[in-house]
């Protein structure tokens, strides 16, 4: 995967000199009395690949939440493009899990696309134009066939693809997927992470990924975030699958050599 | 003179027996224009499973008339209106600051407005002149009413033009809505003040008891047949509109309470579309 990321540098080399970058700085995050997230920073690299993982409560989702100003939180959440020129916020693109979704609603994809990306009312009118671009970014995801669907028509791999083609229009700083294939069937989490790897290759794309299967994480991440309460370990797959704090927060499920066999065989594809 | 207009149009268009007295004219009118509105609403309403914060709403209203009759210097309307703005924000602001389920908060809220509209009706022994908002009487609508209710029905098609297509995002997922920038809580209050002004309105021609059903049974009925968001509009106005004028004609000649009779034949929609379901939703 680095390898292939060098190789990718080797060919885009003018935009890899750029190094654009996302910061999260000292982001502490506290609902009540109880810490949640404590002096957590992140540096992230555009063209990255960033996996968060923890046990359940290790906060991932609430960091999520905060970047994206959901939940309060101090701290600063900073972009920086290559020659220092734009700095700031970054725009965020972000791909909920599916299983919070509400599928029953009479909305169509294109309604969606609508609603977020144009401010035309989605009830009175829908224009050419808008329907031609909503067409190209779903093709992006290999999904122009799915635009009059309803949502709830739509399997699992397929409403993530189009959440993920939706998270790319405008193309963010920052994309942010949730746990996002949770419950999708193996084909459509195949499909799914290799459009994000392609995507990210050809947008130079940050991304942050929470998940619980550890096997395709150390397929397609380029570093690994064990979070808990505060980043445990930050690394390579290698590095944070073979540190001794990762195998104590999962467990059996990394015990042996398992997190070196690659190829995140069907062994590994457990949820926690 | 819009009423003059609109009595001549009606007395050439409709030469017919149950529009020819003046509060059936103003009746129609209120009906056509009222109704849209809740079949607007109602898509947002349903969508974003906000059936009992609805509900509430009536009863803030009906402490809204209260407290309008009884405090001075307002008119009773505009008072009530006021008041039901100021309690819708106010529970959309709690629910959206607490931890505490949606449904508790409106709840502890809808039964505290009630029985403060209760007591506060009930002071001295009048409550009486009050109980006929309980069924409301959509043959009491007067002239200047139906002005303000043109007055807000083009309020609330400006404001579904700015927000609709914000408040569908927060509907399907709010953290997709927060990643786009929309700020869900000023949208949240902006379509619950104007559920809100308009039930306010409408409260005391429809009447507490079913004021919620027309913000419910249209969209429920649409949602059975429809599959983008252009058939759900579409089909919740019609099916609003039509158990109207339905209910208001149906009303004149079995001689029973108008709002009742609407909300009898929207349920007629609602459970024939639920019939028929499977046909146009795969």
């Amino acid at each position: 995967m680095i390898g292939q990321y060098k190789h990718n540098c080797e060919k885009l080399e003018s935009d890899c000199h750029r190094l654009c970058c996302t910061k999260i700085e000292n982001f502490n995050v506290v609902i009540g009395k109880t810490k949640i997230l404590q002096d957590v920073n992140i540096h992230i690299h555009c063209g990255e690949l960033t996996a968060l993982i923890g046990t359940n409560g290790a906060g991932k989702s609430t960091l999520l939440k905060a970047i994206l100003g959901e939940v309060k939180h101090s701290g600063d959440l900073k972009y920086f493009d290559a020659k220092g020129v734009r700095t700031g916020h970054p725009s965020i693109g972000y791909v909920p899990q599916y299983l919070n979704f509400d599928l029953s609603t009479p909305t169509s994809v294109l309604d969606v696309f609508m609603a977020c990306v144009t401010s035309i009312p989605s009830w009175l009118m829908s224009p050419r134009s808008i329907r031609s671009r909503v067409s190209q970014n779903l093709e992006k995801v290999k999904a122009a066939h799915l635009i009059d669907r309803r949502l709830g028509a739509l399997s699992g791999g397929e409403l993530q693809r189009i959440l993920l083609a939706l998270a790319l229009d405008p193309i963010p700083d920052l994309l942010l997927l949730d746990e996002p294939v949770s419950g999708v069937d193996q084909n459509g989490l195949e499909l799914f992470y290799d459009i994000v790897s392609e995507l990210r290759r050809n947008y130079d794309l940050s991304i942050i990924l929470v998940s619980h299967d550890l096997g395709l994480v150390e397929k397609y991440a380029d570093r690994v975030i064990l979070l808990n309460g505060r980043v445990v370990c930050n690394g390579t797959p290698e590095e944070v699958f073979n540190d001794d704090r990762t195998r104590k927060a999962f467990g059996m499920l990394l015990s042996g050599q398992k997190a070196k066999e690659t190829n995140g065989s069907a062994v590994e594809r457990l949820e926690i | 003179m819009i009423l003059d207009f609109w009595y001549g149009i009606v007395s050439t268009l409709l030469p017919f027996q149950w529009v020819e007295h003046t509060f059936m004219k103003n009746a129609l009118l209120a009906v056509l224009l009222a109704t849209p509105l809740f079949g607007i609403l109602s898509t947002m309403v349903v969508s974003s499973r906000m059936a009992f914060f609805s509900d509430s709403l009536g009863h803030g209203a009906f402490t809204g008339i209260a407290i309008g009759t009884l405090v001075g210097g307002l008119s009773p309307l505009s008072g009530t209106i006021l008041f039901s703005v100021a309690f819708a924000i106010l529970i959309t602001i709690i629910k959206n600051k607490s931890k505490t389920s949606p449904d508790t908060i409106i709840g502890v809220f809808a039964s505290t407005a009630v029985a403060l509209g209760l007591v506060l009706m009930s002071f001295g022994g009048g409550f009486n002149k009050f109980s006929a908002f309980l069924i409301g009487d959509l043959l009491s609508i007067a002239p200047e009413e139906i002005v303000m209710l043109l007055s807000v029905f083009v309020g609330v098609l400006l404001l579904w033009l700015c927000i609709f297509n914000k408040l569908l995002i927060i509907s399907i997922n709010p953290s997709l809505a927060a990643s786009r920038g929309i700020n869900t809580l000023l949208i949240e209050i902006l379509f619950s003040s104007a559920l809100a002004v308009v039930v306010a309105m409408t409260i005391h021609w429809v009447g507490l008891l079913i004021i919620n059903s027309l913000l419910v049974l249209p969209a429920a009925a649409a949602r059975n047949i429809t599959i983008n968001v252009r058939q759900y509009h579409l089909a919740s106005v019609c099916f609003a509109v039509f158990s109207g004028v339905a209910g208001l004609i149906f009303s004149y000649y079995l001689n029973t309470a108008t709002g009742p009779t609407i909300v009898l034949i929207s349920s007629m929609l609602f459970f024939t579309t639920f019939a028929i379901r499977n046909r146009f939703i795969s």
